[in-house]
């Protein structure tokens, strides 16, 4: 794997209309470092990814991947295409071209976007697709693949663009319990390649084995972060001591 | 009441099939440029672009509040009057200028719907991918509007074979034409025009056939 820029936001904010999603959110992050992004529904997780790659839109606020620098006040299209070219999104619902076969979701940007040979990106394709233990189904669309096999596409089409930063907004939420462990085993094996990763997530067991860091948001803010033993075994915050809280006695 | 001749709808058949190509022609080059207009202007709307958005408006407003048969005629007997470099204009090319421009206004509307309903996941799936804006939308809104918008499409294409008939009363002898001198040749004006509604309603009919096909093509991506 080829060397990946570091990752720096910088007092990101993000409205909906009224309501204030994402209030001045700061965060480095070092290349290969595997983030998790915890908190309850509804405190701007998924909004701070989705501003990353300028899926929303931010209100102010830089992000830097390398020496990109991309400023909402004066980012241009090709200043959104360049930062979306430099991240990767694996999204909640899947999210695969309906109209194209498995190996034809990961080959699309690898032709169009980075201007690869058919043969190249078809052999990529193919390289992913056993990896990802789909070898078998490159030929099947979306609709005929059951949603744990989606979305082991959805990061497998993510791998493919060897992006700096690969962004996973709650990866498993969508799916039947059944298909959970196939795709957190497919993102351990991403994280094992020291892939930088931000992951917004529901799964503590998960979090805690893969996370070189685990940051708590809450109400649109981040309201502590640390290693998963010191987040996990000793929050500090009464929020997060709650949370946490909470989400053992669901058991999840 | 009298019996039907026969034998002379029988003769006319062979007579009648050679106007079909200039027919289809006629219905084909059309429909071919009324897609691309179509559905560039339907992308139009979808993004609304300032200026060029009212234009468009102003054009699907007037091309469908017209009849075809009125802008066939200001295209033909209109437009050489006020455009000095076009001394005349055949009747063939006014039909197409005529049918392209008629049905482009429709086709755009129906385009416009389908392109609206296709999954926000997929637009944003594509942008994830780094994609331009121009290829989001030629490998993968637009081939998945086209699945939504092939019934009503292929719907417009009928009318369009249809209404190439009009092109008779610019003087062009395409099938309707040839059938109007046929049978005021023969004064069997029943006959004549039942031969050619047979020809129009089997090209028709062929075409639904067609039509399926197209679907089950444009389905097999969605196939459990």
């Amino acid at each position: 794997m080829t060397s990946h820029a570091g990752i720096s936001i910088n007092g990101l904010n993000k409205s909906f209309g009224e309501t204030s999603v994402l209030k001045d959110i700061s965060l480095d992050i070092a290349p290969g470092e595997r983030v998790v992004v915890i908190g309850p529904s509804g405190t701007g997780k998924s909004t701070l990814l989705r501003c990353l790659n300028y899926l929303d839109r931010p209100d102010s606020g830089t992000i830097r991947v390398g020496d990109l620098t991309v400023n909402p006040a004066k980012a241009s299209r090709s200043d959104i295409l360049a930062l979306r070219r430099r991240t990767s999104f694996v999204f909640q619902n899947y999210a695969l071209f309906a109209n194209k076969t498995a190996r034809q979701n990961i080959t699309q940007a690898l032709i169009t976007v980075k201007g690869q040979s058919k043969a190249d990106a078809q052999a990529r394709a193919d390289e992913i697709l056993r990896e990802t233990g789909l070898a078998d189904k490159a030929n099947s669309y979306p609709a005929a693949l059951s949603g744990g096999q989606q979305q082991r596409v959805g990061i497998g089409r993510a791998m493919a663009l060897d992006a700096d930063l690969m962004l996973f907004d709650e990866p498993t939420s969508a799916l039947d319990p059944e298909w959970v462990g196939e795709v957190l085993d497919l993102m351990r094996r991403v994280a094992e390649k020291r892939q930088t990763m931000l992951i917004v997530t529901h799964e503590m067991q998960f979090a805690r084995e893969i996370a070189d860091r685990i940051i708590f948001m809450s109400d649109g803010q981040i309201v502590e972060q640390g290693t998963p033993e010191k987040l996990l075994e000793t929050p500090q915050d009464p929020r997060t001591q709650a949370f946490l809280r909470r989400v053992a006695k669901t058991g999840s | 009441m009298r019996a039907l001749d026969f034998a002379y709808m029988w003769d006319l058949v062979p007579v009648l099939l050679g106007y079909v190509p200039l027919t289809l022609f006629m219905a084909l080059v059309g429909m071919f440029f009324a897609l691309i207009l179509a559905s560039v202007m339907a992308v139009e709307r979808v993004f609304r672009v300032p200026v060029l958005d009212v234009f468009v408006r102003l054009f699907i407003s007037f091309f469908r509040g017209t009849p075809l048969l009125v802008q066939l005629f200001l295209f033909y007997f209109g437009l050489p009057q006020v455009l000095a470099f076009l001394t005349t204009i055949d009747g063939v090319t006014a039909t197409i200028m005529g049918l392209t421009l008629h049905f482009s206004a429709y086709m755009a509307e129906s385009i416009r719907a389908a392109i609206l309903g296709v999954d926000r996941s997929q637009w944003e799936a594509a942008q994830a991918v780094g994609m331009t804006q121009t290829q989001m939308m030629l490998q993968i809104i637009l081939p998945q509007a086209a699945r939504v918008a092939a019934p009503t499409l292929v719907n417009y294409f009928i009318d369009m074979i249809k209404g190439t008939s009009l092109a008779f009363t610019l003087g062009v002898t395409e099938l309707m034409g040839a059938t109007q001198k046929e049978a005021a040749g023969s004064f069997l004006y029943f006959e004549a025009f039942l031969v050619v509604a047979a020809i129009y309603w089997i090209m028709v009919e062929a075409l639904s056939f067609a039509q399926r096909h197209l679907e089950t093509y444009l389905n097999k991506a969605y196939a459990r």
